[in-house]
């Protein structure tokens, strides 16, 4: 194990903010809402943009020097700086490396942002948040695309017949996933999905085929979307507006990158993200009160809950049964309606770690978890997993993120 | 002499380093990379070895049998060369020599391709004349 001594609890994520519409569309340029979530998630933790010394970005569309575009709209000039980008799990790695360098005293102040905007850019004829056009050089042109695989839910199906074929998994228990989840978007009124109503497990099943297996009803949404996340000094963040929400642990790892050379279709690099995590936060699986994992599809979240460690290598089928996921269950998930429901604008990372925040603090309303994981009672949740996942089930990035009362 | 074939795929791009694999295609040869240094054949092709990084590369033919490793069925093309062919089914191949590669099982309803099926190459031709290797099910009628 690596020494990370120093890391655990060094830094807090202290301001949140995002922007989603029930429309799954926003108005303004990307970089006005980049502007606006950078506002208001400092405004949130009490901080002004005079105070941010360190700028972490990874918006889609943007120009060659993302960070050096943004900082300049923002008129700081930052003293750390990352546009590190590995699809959905890049925030949780923006907060790692932001955690790592504050408790370093390389930065201060950090905010990490976020914006797509590829719902409104299919309404003006683009090509949505996986343009194609992109794509017709190197290795995925010459071994990939002659073949036709839609993407990106191609890529997962591939996972998901093998994972069936491995162990047994069903179609109905991947569906409970985005059971659960849909239960979760009619408790969060700015979830796209609010006002859509419960599904059933046969809605699932009965929604168009995707890509077998995967049906509609397992695909995560097309939405625009931004946010912003700040961090800072664990001694610094006691004094600002909110609670801190300590950066306990963290765990970063991918394996590839085009679909067809993933090592083993059953296992992501959450085997390695997820396990280091919880072992630099001092903690395990057993100890979450809330996980917020990628659910970009459902057989996402089934093979983060293997790989995580809250269940074994192939019972994540059964696991997920009876509504597990969901509010009555005993492991809430994805407590915002979560990609499939809340909102997806292609790097969804930034909106679970928004979540993960907003539900330690005790601010999710209708849908705030309780602390009752292993019989703890009442109370407000201690410990949350936040969980990216990127490119085609290629990186992923876990943080364990504590209350108060675990610092 | 060639029949004239229209593109019904996304054709794939050559690489220098690749020259010698869509060559052999014409002659409906498969090629795998093998390394010298390890010994062992890998996917994809590239230019240096994926295990140990060496660039003595061999390319080795195939008789290209193996097992259907995962698939999926798009009900819908996944570009837009492939309109039209739909339903058609995706699937990983690993080749008895132990690399999974991405193809397609042709001949046979796409819905009845499941993983563990034995599967054998067959070509597909290209617009200039290489060939894409596909696979049918071994045995089948």
């Amino acid at each position: 194990m690596t020494t990370t001594a120093g890391f655990r609890g060094a830094a807090a994520i202290v301001g949140v903010a995002d922007a989603v519409s029930p429309t799954g569309m926003l108005d303004g340029s990307n970089r006005a809402l980049e502007t606006q979530v950078v506002r208001e998630a400092l405004e949130d933790a009490g901080l002004s943009i005079g105070d941010v010394d360190g700028i972490a970005v990874a918006s889609t569309g943007t120009g060659a020097h993302p960070s050096m575009e943004l900082a300049q709209h923002l008129g700081i000039t930052p003293r750390w700086t990352d546009t590190t980008t590995t699809g959905g799990s890049s925030f949780e790695v923006h907060v790692e490396h932001a955690a790592a360098a504050i408790a370093l005293g390389l930065c201060d102040v950090v905010v990490s942002v976020y914006c797509s905007t590829p719902r409104s850019a299919r309404r003006r004829g683009g090509g949505g948040f996986r343009s194609r056009a992109g794509l017709a050089i190197g290795p995925v042109a010459e071994w990939e695309l002659p073949f036709g695989l839609r993407m990106p839910m191609g890529a997962y199906a591939l996972a998901a017949s093998r994972h069936m074929a491995e162990f047994g998994t069903t179609s109905e228990q991947l569906a409970e996933i985005a059971v659960s989840t849909r239960d979760w978007a009619v408790r969060n009124p700015r979830a796209y999905h609010h006002d859509s109503g419960p599904i059933t497990v046969d809605d699932v099943l009965a929604s168009p085929v995707e890509a077998s297996p995967l049906h509609r009803l397992d695909c995560c949404l097309v939405t625009d979307g931004a946010g912003a996340v700040v961090v800072t000094r664990a001694d610094r963040a006691r004094d600002l507006r909110k609670a801190p929400v300590a950066v306990l642990g963290a765990g970063t790892s991918h394996t590839h990158a085009m679909i067809s050379a993933m090592p083993e279709l059953t296992r992501t690099a959450g085997a390695v993200s997820g396990p280091q995590a919880f072992a630099v936060a001092g903690c395990g699986p057993a100890d979450v009160d809330v996980a917020e994992l990628y659910d970009s599809f459902t057989i996402t979240v089934l093979l983060a809950l293997e790989d995580l460690g809250f269940c074994t290598k192939g019972e994540g089928g059964a696991f997920v049964e009876g509504g597990r996921l969901g509010p009555d269950g005993d492991l809430p998930a994805n407590t915002n309606g979560g990609g499939l429901g809340y909102t997806h604008p292609g790097m969804y990372g930034m909106f679970l770690l928004v979540e993960a925040v907003r539900q330690l603090r005790g601010e999710a309303e209708d849908r705030q978890v309780r602390r009752r994981r292993n019989g703890r009672g009442e109370g407000l949740p201690e410990v949350a997993a936040a969980h990216g996942c990127g490119g085609v089930l290629s990186s992923t990035s876990t943080l364990v993120l504590g209350s108060g009362a675990t610092a | 002499m060639t029949t004239e074939v229209t593109a019904t795929r996304f054709e794939p791009p050559v690489t220098e380093f690749t020259t010698p694999f869509w060559d052999a295609t014409r002659e409906q040869r498969l090629l795998l990379p093998w390394c010298r240094s390890c010994g062992q054949p890998f996917w994809f092709p590239r230019e240096t070895c994926p295990r140990d990084l060496s660039p003595d590369i061999e390319w080795r033919p195939t008789e290209g049998r193996g097992v259907v490793h995962a698939a999926s069925v798009m009900p819908k093309p996944g570009n837009p060369a492939m309109a039209g062919r739909e339903p058609y089914v995706v699937a990983l191949i690993e080749l008895d020599e132990g690399v999974r590669l991405m193809s397609t099982v042709v001949d046979v309803d796409p819905w009845s391709v499941a993983v563990g099926d034995r599967v054998a190459l067959a070509w597909e031709p290209l617009t200039d004349g290489r060939s894409l290797y596909v696979f049918e099910r071994d045995g089948a009628p």
